[in-house]
């Protein structure tokens, strides 16, 4: 771990003004990531500037949605009783990542921005475009159980880990970012790329931009939502692949449908064009699976990834089929 | 016998529920020096430079230490332990120099400022079946690799049922929680000082064994090093030998002018340089008649060591002693690999063994038509099949009897994907099990007396979490005729006598006949009314019936699993173990091994892979967010039981070892019910949802 | 070394209010172990990845490993040490007494974690209002990984305690 100057900021502005004007400086906030990687070498800032006490922990639930502040506790979101009772696939996601401690500690703009776990990108030893361009990837032709199998490219194949990023997608969420020239609004989808021939990068932010918030508008009504994850272990794992839904039946028919996976790509999978084919049809078992596998069709897997491809049916239906039941009901 | 076979709990609880039990880092040394090891990057090659210049320049870090620059060791042979003696490198991760710093963050970051060059060559590093062709009877000649009774093809070739089927079980790691770690200070010049000169701490199994280790290596009387472990963070095997580390603080003290280093482990590290269970491929071919009785057994294993230093993992052996039949033959053939040297982990053998076998009796069994609890059954044996000795005793056919009944059994419809539950495929599956009552030559106690009624007792053991330290403790007061309150038990320390590993369920059965054979001694010499400062030092006197008798624990293992349809994720809501091991001393703390033991089994079967990369040569599952052991999530109604019995053939306390026998079957039996469960049988370990999700209709 | 790279913190530590100067980068694991001399909490990790480094924070359980000394300033940390009446001088806490007489804990290394978190966990169910059952305990006490596999007799210990305070 090299050494590095350590500053607490108080003010935004401060904190944006302080790591824009330095490329080998870096926001900390829970540290839960940061942290993780300044021991193992993937990460080496000249300076940290911890974020995590400024005033942007509130969660304030208003007519349009609910404002998660940059520095609110996955915890503390998951567990707030409008995001309980309203944004279920949100506080579900939430619930479904790490594990307790870490989201006592973990913020909403850390979990965001959490990098890949491939495991050559946390090996400095070996081979990663993503942690050192130009290297190689070593994941292609190597441990490839989590490898992407939507949006990957030849130089690298590692996918978005976290859970909250694809229950916002589903949602609709924005985020909202501080930079030297003030705020902008990213639609959560646009916040994190695909890797393409720039896999160091992970999302559109410029360096030194703040996320000071989240902006996560309500459901529309009658619409349900939920998040399945499937993991190698019972708790405290990455998802092997995940599925958030947002569902409206009218009539036997679906009016309302968002779909996004996790585990899967380089950043939270929007499946638009399987929405787009069940939108107005009538919701079973074949339609769907038909339906993600137009989504599918652009997939790219191999041996040791392609269980990615049958999950990703079989859970986007039994997310569907939960949530027709319990529209029913 | 009073104390033996009560429930009392831990002595050393209270010091490790508040976390005040020292483990080695916990230890307060006076201005200690901080070492970080630097691992090699290639596979196999020379070491051409060592460029330490930028680490030395950082604040903080004092020297680097590397093979041109270390003290040089009197004995090389053990290629493990000759850690920074010369150049070559043997596998990926090897240490090839180690960093010592006023601070641990400082050691860290100079360690990633060395800069190694290397001369690479082309490394061998990918199990594969092909290359397995090494007797490893010609690599340790006390080790049979290959037995062979009857004619097994004939046998075979008439059999009325055959199953013939290839079991692969992948690379594991120990995992203890707490990491390796050493502390280690010079402080007397072993040409002239007397006593000892050099105090290690170490998380190890065993205190006297990492002392004759060093012995060898130093050149030095082992009586000049005290090597000292009072609490362990477990082991499972990992910490039976010393590993590279406890060298290269041994070393690295040597060179700071007597201030103590402190070398700590990291979980990644531990990947390569604290041992591993190997890989193994086990094709196992069944005969049996009619009625399902065994006419033929072969088990053949495949595995892999690594060019430093040849651990053979034995998985066949369990078969020679498990059931009857006619005709049996089992081997072992190893490939020499340049990888990280492996070494034992709980049930060596027996683990990947056992689960080979039993996944095929319960082939067997579905081949039959035929209960898999009554085909076990119809092939036990009241002789060992290989040797022709009776067993001292082998209870097995009780345990099943048992086990069945508590768990339900006779309910299970025998139709295999014949029961759900919404969208979880239940099922039932079981295994039984067998493991060696290993009890272990060179051990010794002293017994001295404080003031009337009161003692002292004193054994080299170490408590990995076993209980040693409580279980011995009673029984030694059984032993005195006293209360555990009146007994002082002190353990952990090369101070006190000569004792064996804690592995191979040994401990309690070695240790304990050492210390029933000291008080005996006292006794004698000293009578019931000893003054206090009274002592007496003896060594165990081993049972003559060991030679006469197969000795062996048994064990019957019963599963529900039930697979998700959609996801293929497996959960495990019931689990229980029926064992019969003699004796059983403390029910609180065998309970508790038995139940770690079969909670390691269901990890194993559904979770656990070290993923080698035949390309770089390391394992890059290499911490535990990427080698899964199980959560507490995983682990839900389990329990297990034990026949009440005594084995005096085996030791004076009638206990036998019981520490491995719940690893041994339990991963069968979760993979058989498994297949109960769905009708898939999978036969490469870990059941995780991708192998089922592969093999799901549709 | 320049002075920024050292940075002077206070912290409360099972009710001791203690002053150190800390490398930026040391953890609070190392800083409360090797400066403080605060064993309590044990490394299995380093990487957030185990759950032994548990400690409360400002109440809350917390990884220690994860979280820079330097960021902890002002802070209180308590430890299994300390999780007792009176900060631990006046015995043990409820859950250290079911723990051993469950005998949830085999080489201890993983048990102040345990504690910790168990402490953190009744804590956070009182709060949410929530039952401790069997499935809710397991789950809400994954984040600490136990090798000797003491899983079930944590759970029984765990199990009693939620009883006796009412949310179980
Ligand atoms: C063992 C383990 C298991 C885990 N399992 C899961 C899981 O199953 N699912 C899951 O979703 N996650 C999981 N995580 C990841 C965890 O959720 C993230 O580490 C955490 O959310 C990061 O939040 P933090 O506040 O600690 O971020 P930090 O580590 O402080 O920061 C992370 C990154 O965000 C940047 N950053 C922080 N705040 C801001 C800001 N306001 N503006 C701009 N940049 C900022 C930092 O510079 C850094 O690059 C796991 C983590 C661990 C260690
Ligand atoms: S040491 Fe902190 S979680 Fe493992
Ligand atoms: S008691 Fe040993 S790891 Fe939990």
């Amino acid at each position: 771990m090299r050494e590095f100057a350590y500053e607490a900021v108080t003010d935004p502005e401060g904190a944006v003004a302080l790591v824009a004007a330095d490329p080998d400086a870096c926001f900390l906030a829970g540290g839960t990531n940061l942290v993780d990687h300044l021991k193992l070498g993937v990460a080496s800032p000249r300076r940290v500037v911890d974020v995590s006490r400024l005033p942007l922990a509130s969660i304030v639930a208003g007519d349009d949605g609910v404002r998660i502040g940059a520095n609110a506790r996955n915890s503390d979101v998951a567990l707030h009783p409008r995001v309980q009772a309203d944004l279920t696939v949100l506080s579900r996601a939430l619930l479904a990542g790490a594990s307790p401690q870490i989201r006592n500690q973990a913020t909403t703009a850390g979990n965001l921005l959490q990098r890949t776990r491939c495991v050559y990108f946390q090996d400095v030893t070996t081979a990663c475009n993503k942690r050192a361009p130009g290297s190689g990837c070593s994941a292609r032709e190597g441990y490839g159980h989590h490898n992407a199998v939507l949006g990957g490219s030849e130089s690298c194949v590692a996918v978005y880990p976290g859970d909250m990023a694809v229950a916002l997608t589903a949602l609709d969420a924005t985020v909202v970012v501080l930079g030297p020239d003030g705020e902008r609004r990213v639609p959560v989808e646009e916040l994190h790329r695909l890797p393409g021939d720039r896999p160091d990068r992970d999302t559109t932010l410029a360096h030194g931009e703040l996320i000071v918030g989240v902006e996560v508008p309500w459901l529309p009504d009658g619409s349900r939502s939920a998040y399945h994850k499937v993991r190698d272990r019972a708790a405290f794992a990455f998802a092997l692949a995940s599925v958030a839904g947002v569902l409206r039946l009218d009539g036997g028919a679906v009016t309302e449908l968002r779909l996004a996976w996790g585990g899967v790509a380089h950043k939270p999978w929007r499946a638009r064009q399987a929405e787009e084919a069940l939108i107005g049809r009538p919701l079973d078992e074949a339609s769907v699976h038909a339906a993600v596998d137009l989504e599918l069709a652009a997939a790219a897997a191999g041996p040791a990834n392609a269980y990615k491809l049958a999950l990703l049916r079989n859970v986007t239906w039994l997310v569907l089929r939960d949530l027709a039941g319990e529209g029913a009901r | 016998m009073s104390s033996v076979g009560s429930p009392l709990l831990r002595v050393d609880g209270q010091q490790k529920v508040t976390g005040e039990a020292t483990y080695t880092m916990d230890h307060h040394t006076a201005d200690p020096l901080h070492g970080w090891l630097v691992q090699s990057t290639v596979a196999k090659g020379r070491v051409t430079a060592v460029h330490a210049d930028r680490a030395l320049e950082h604040g903080g870090v004092v020297s680097v230490i590397d093979h041109t620059n270390a003290p040089r060791l009197a004995d090389t042979d053990d290629l493990e332990l000759a850690v920074l003696q010369g150049d070559r490198v043997r596998f990926r991760g090897q240490v090839v120099a180690c960093v010592l710093a006023e601070t641990p963050e400082a050691a860290r970051h100079g360690a990633e400022l060395v800069r190694v060059e290397y001369d690479e060559e082309a490394a061998d590093v990918a199990f594969r079946e092909a290359a397995a062709t090494l007797r490893p009877d010609e690599l340790d000649p006390d080790n049979d690799a290959d037995t062979m009774q009857g004619d097994v093809e004939a046998a075979l070739a008439d059999a009325a049922h055959v199953v013939d089927q290839t079991y692969r079980t992948p690379f594991e790691h120990n995992n203890p929680m707490e990491p390796h770690a050493t502390l280690a200070h010079w402080h007397g010049d072993p040409d002239s000082d007397e006593g000892h000169v050099l105090t290690v701490c170490t998380s190890t199994q065993s205190v006297h064994g990492v002392a004759a280790s060093l012995a060898r290596i130093l050149g030095i009387d082992a009586g000049k090093i005290r090597v000292v472990a009072s609490y362990v963070g477990g082991g499972f095997g990992s910490k039976g030998l010393p590993h590279c580390h406890d060298a290269v603080a041994v070393l690295a003290a040597r060179t700071t002018g007597g201030r103590p280093v402190k070398l700590a482990v990291t979980r990644q590290q531990m990947f390569a340089l604290t041992g591993y269970r190997t890989a193994t491929i086990q094709r196992v071919r069944l005969g049996a008649d009619q009625d399902g009785r065994l006419t033929a057994i072969d088990h053949r294993s495949l595995e892999q060591t690594s060019t430093s230093k040849q651990f053979v993992e034995e998985s066949a052996l369990v078969t020679r002693s498990m059931y009857a039949a006619g005709s049996r033959r089992t081997s072992h053939r190893v490939a020499l690999l340049d990888v990280a040297v492996p070494s034992w982990m709980r049930a060596p053998g027996e683990m990947p063994g056992a689960y080979a076998l039993e996944s095929a009796m319960d082939e067997l069994a579905v081949v039959l038509g035929i209960d898999p609890v009554e085909l076990r059954i119809r092939n036990d044996t009241q002789t060992d099949p290989e040797s022709g000795k009776p067993f001292s005793s082998r209870r097995l056919v009780e345990c099943l009897r048992l086990g069945a009944e508590r768990f339900g059994w006779s309910r299970r419809d025998a139709r295999p994907g014949a029961s759900r539950d919404g969208d979880w495929l239940v099922g039932l599956g079981m295994a039984a099990a067998s493991y060696p009552a290993n009890v272990f030559p060179g051990n010794r106690a002293t017994v001295r007396a404080l003031e009337p009624g009161r003692f002292v007792v004193e054994i080299g053991a170490v408590d990995i979490g076993t209980g040693a330290w409580t279980v011995l403790g009673q029984i030694a007061a059984a032993a005195l005729g006293a209360e555990p309150d009146d007994v002082e038990m002190r353990i952990g320390d090369t101070s006190y006598p000569k004792a064996s590993v804690a592995g191979g369920s040994s401990g309690t059965a070695s240790w304990g006949t050492a210390i029933t054979s000291a008080v005996a001694a006292f006794r004698k010499e000293h009578g019931d009314d000893p003054h206090p400062g009274d002592e007496t030092t003896a060594d165990a006197e081993r049972s003559s019936d060991l030679e006469h008798y197969a000795t062996h624990s048994y064990g019957a293992h019963f599963v529900e699993a039930r697979v998700h349809r959609l996801t293929g994720e497996v959960r495990v809501p019931r689990m229980l173990g029926v064992f019969s091991a003699g004796r059983v001393v403390n029910p609180v703390t065998a309970r508790s091994q038995f139940i770690g033991a079969m909670t390691m089994g269901l990890s194993a079967a559904l979770l656990e892979e070290s993923w080698r990369d035949p390309r770089y040569g390391h394992v890059v599952t290499q911490d535990l967010a990427t080698y899964h052991v199980a959560a507490h999530a995983d682990v839900r109604d389990l329990e297990a039981v034990w026949l009440d019995e005594d084995d005096f053939r085996v030791t004076p306390m009638g206990a036998r070892g019981i520490g491995e026998i719940g690893i041994v079957g339990s991963p069968a039996a979760v993979a058989n019910a498994v297949h109960h469960a769905t009708g898939i049988r999978i036969r490469d370990l870990p059941i995780t949802p991708d192998k089922l999700l592969a093999r799901f209709d549709g | 070394m320049g002075a920024r790279l050292q940075i002077e913190i206070g912290l409360t530590v099972d009710g001791a209010e203690r002053r150190l100067l800390v490398d930026t980068r040391s953890t609070l694991l190392d800083a409360l172990r090797d400066r403080l001399g605060v064993t309590s909490p044990k490394k299995g990790c380093d990487h957030g990845q185990c759950g032994s480094c548990t400690v409360l924070l400002d109440g809350r359980r917390h990884l220690t490993c994860l979280t820079l000394a330097a960021a902890a300033d002002g802070r209180e940390v308590v430890t299994a040490a300390g999780i007792g009446p009176d900060h631990g001088r006046g015995g043990l806490h409820p859950v250290q007494q079911a723990f051993l007489r469950h005998d949830a804990l085999q080489c201890g290394y993983c048990t102040p974690g345990q504690v910790c978190s168990a402490v953190g966990m009744l804590a956070e169910a009182a709060a949410e209002e929530v039952t401790l059952d069997d499935a809710e305990i397991r789950e809400r006490m994954s984040g600490n990984l136990c090798r000797c596999g003491a899983y079930v007799n944590i759970l029984a210990a765990l199990r009693d305690v939620a009883r006796s305070e009412g949310t179980g």
